[in-house]
């Protein structure tokens, strides 16, 4: 017979835990508020106010007409003005912005006279997603800003195909495969998820299992017990970034562009803040139980705050915010710079100092937090 | 290192939150001696020992370990005490030797493989080096973790509650163990619920509440406590117990087998309350020396069990 008495007993028993576990509460509450936050808010997959720069190379009243159009569009901002292909190109490299819009010489002049000139447009199509909506958009914006003029226009010019043509390049990843965007930065994912979840548990486990005493009992110090701890998951963790490099050359065939050397270092580097984050985990975490449910609680802003999942400029700001401190954001930039823009040392350090600011915080809390007595 | 005490600590105090642990203790432990702790859990054994061994900072009070402050010399201190934890403190999933081997690494030993090869031929282990820790019977765990705190031939052990949970042959090995260490001139600190334990001591505190109730070399405390004893034997010993107990000048009333032995520390009063029961059929009665036995349980009945007293605060 089922007895309610008894499963009474062990629902009151199981209430009573939970309250007790504080930390595992804390959780199961905060995780439904920052996923509602998250897609609510934060994520949203049409971007707009996307950074973008102009080309002017025809000043005329029909260039400022387009740009007028495109400061009236939501979908692009326009941040910067240059005057020459390199600079367009370095912007769009360093992803300093997402577009580069070229109004070629002689526009306005051959406009006029019939000879479909033709407005460039470079989309950083690395975020296929985020390059879709102004894509989408352009020639409507191209439309509207060029509306009066053509109707001054020879009425045989007004019919038919416009008397110019919006040229995209796809820059990065023409073919727009979702893929590019994915594989590089499921390297990210996956070893933010692997390398703290292992570290996470360093100390918990040793507590939990009653090792910790008998270690804390001989004269080890704690960076010893950090950097012993910490440095086998960096052999794992290489040994992950073979693998899926490996698959990202030869079953997704996505090309390596850039610097390894300079790989090698964000790699490495990354590998070492996620350990250390594990491991500051593992500081605080009373169980493994907990230590899981912590890793987790951390792991979701890396995949969702950190344009792994999401175009990060379609955030608003306070996201933004949050995930520049997210070590997987400056990661999953870095990488996708190297491997398909063909970055080098120089275009990557912007995001390299905040992955270094990052990791030595970390280390340093986790060595404060380790106490070497009981205590 | 200066003078004869091996540890020397005056005061210490622990708390944890606002409950005081251990209060105001002062302990001086002799080198080469064998000395227990006993007293009820939660009277402050454990914390008194990870204090004086620099696992925890105690909140008042000073004093040596080794010859080091116990204050600010921990890592000294650590790397000349082998502590052995009261729970099973090895790695299950490591091997016997690599336990081992951790360890000497740890104490940054030379000679690794000596050292641990002798470890093993003494514990006589030698055909199960790589056996898995976690498969050991409880006495065999109890033997390696002793080996693993001895391996860099610390002068002073720390044993808390060493033997709980073995089975009594394999307490009997451990202690010929520790005696023939302190014969070499390691002193011994040993926490322990067993009698048979507190026998072996050459001397005992006994603690209740975080406090020392009672130091003295273990053959005085009987004396000590002024205690008297009569046993007695046959008669209907369930009736004979109802009786006296609690009569005037009982103080312990404890059962040994098919005897009843009565303790007080008025030997009049004691006397008067047995002579009441000597005209019951059967019964004989024969005035004993009180022993150590009869001392811990005075001991016990008077401390109780710690958390009982909190409870009640």
């Amino acid at each position: 017979m089922i007895s309610f008495s008894r499963i009474a007993a062990v629902f009151i028993k199981e209430l009573v835990q939970m309250r007790r576990d504080r930390p595992t509460f804390a959780i199961m509450i905060m995780v439904p508020v920052m996923q509602l936050a998250l897609f609510g808010f934060a994520i949203n997959t049409d971007p707009r106010h996307l950074p973008t720069a102009v080309e002017l190379r025809d000043d005329g009243p029909l260039s400022r007409a387009l740009l007028a159009s495109l400061r009236q569009s939501t979908y692009v901002e326009i941040t910067e003005i240059v005057h020459s292909d390199a600079e367009g190109e370095d912007l769009l490299r360093s992803g300093k912005v997402n577009f580069l819009i070229v109004i070629p010489e002689n526009f306005e002049k051959e406009f006029v006279r019939g000879e479909r000139p033709q407005l460039l447009v470079a989309a950083d199509a690395s975020d296929p997603v985020a390059a879709s909506g102004v894509v989408g958009a352009i020639n409507e914006i191209a439309r509207r800003a060029f509306a009066p003029e053509l109707d001054r226009l020879p009425r045989n010019l007004r019919s038919g195909a416009p008397p110019y043509e919006v040229v995209i390049h796809r820059q990065y990843n023409p073919e727009g495969v979702t893929a590019f965007n994915i594989v590089p930065g499921l390297l990210g994912v996956i070893l933010t998820m692997t390398m703290t979840m292992i570290t996470s548990i360093a100390l918990t486990r040793e507590r939990e299992r009653g090792t910790y005493e008998a270690l804390l009992s001989t004269p080890v110090r704690p960076l010893e017990i950090m950097v012993g701890k910490t440095t086998p998951y960096i052999i794992v963790g290489a040994i992950q970034t073979a693998i899926i490099l490996l698959a990202a050359r030869y079953v997704f065939h996505i090309p390596f562009m850039g610097d390894a050397l300079a790989f090698l270092l964000v790699v490495s580097l990354f590998i070492l803040t996620n350990l250390m984050l594990g491991y500051l985990i593992s500081t605080v975490a009373k169980t493994q139980m907990q230590a899981m449910q912590m890793t987790f609680f951390v792991f979701l802003p890396s995949i969702l705050l950190s344009g792994f999942m999401f175009p990060f400029r379609a955030m608003p700001g306070w996201a933004r915010a949050l995930g520049e401190a997210i070590p997987n954001t400056h990661f999953l930039r870095m990488v996708r710079e190297i491997m398909l823009k063909g970055a080098g040392m120089g275009d990557i350090a912007g995001d390299l100092a905040p992955l270094l600011l990052i990791l030595l915080v970390l280390a340093g809390v986790a060595l404060l937090r380790f106490q070497r007595t009981l205590d | 290192m200066k003078g004869e005490a091996v540890i020397d600590v005056r005061g210490l105090t622990k708390r944890f939150g606002d409950k005081t642990v251990v209060d105001h203790f002062d302990l001086k432990v002799p080198r080469g001696s064998i000395y227990g702790f006993l007293g009820p859990n939660g009277s402050g054994k454990t914390t008194t020992i990870r204090m004086v061994c620099g696992l925890l900072k105690p909140d008042e009070g000073e004093g040596t370990c080794l010859g080091y402050d116990v204050l600010h010399d921990s890592v000294q201190i650590k790397t000349h005490v082998g502590y052995m934890t009261q729970r099973f403190s090895l790695y299950e999933d490591l091997s016997i030797r690599e336990n081992l081997e951790f360890f000497t690494r740890l104490y940054g030993l030379d000679n690794m493989r000596r050292r641990v090869d002798d470890a093993i031929a003494s514990l006589g282990l030698e055909g199960r080096a790589t056996q898995l820790a976690g498969s050991l019977s409880g006495g065999w765990k109890q033997r390696l973790a002793l080996a693993a705190c001895m391996i860099h031939e610390p002068q002073l052990l720390l044993l808390d509650e060493p033997t709980a949970g073995v089975d009594p042959k394999a307490r009997r090995d451990f202690w010929d163990t520790i005696r023939a260490y302190a014969r070499e001139g390691v002193t011994t600190l040993v926490s322990t619920h067993y009698m048979d334990e507190a026998v072996q001591c050459d001397r005992i505190a006994y603690i209740a509440y975080g406090k020392k109730l009672l130091d003295a070399p273990t053959a005085e405390i009987p004396g000590r406590l002024g205690l008297h004893a009569f046993k007695i034997d046959n008669g209907d010993l369930e009736k004979l117990s109802a009786t006296l107990k609690g009569a005037p000048g009982v103080e312990i009333l404890a059962r040994f087998g098919a005897s009843i032995h009565v303790c007080g520390r008025d030997r009049d009063k004691l006397a008067a309350a047995v002579d009441s029961v000597r005209g019951e059929p059967g019964v004989r009665i024969s005035e004993i020396e009180a022993g150590l036995e009869e001392a811990f349980i005075y001991l016990m009945t008077e401390s109780d069990d710690n958390f009982s007293v909190e409870t009640a605060a």
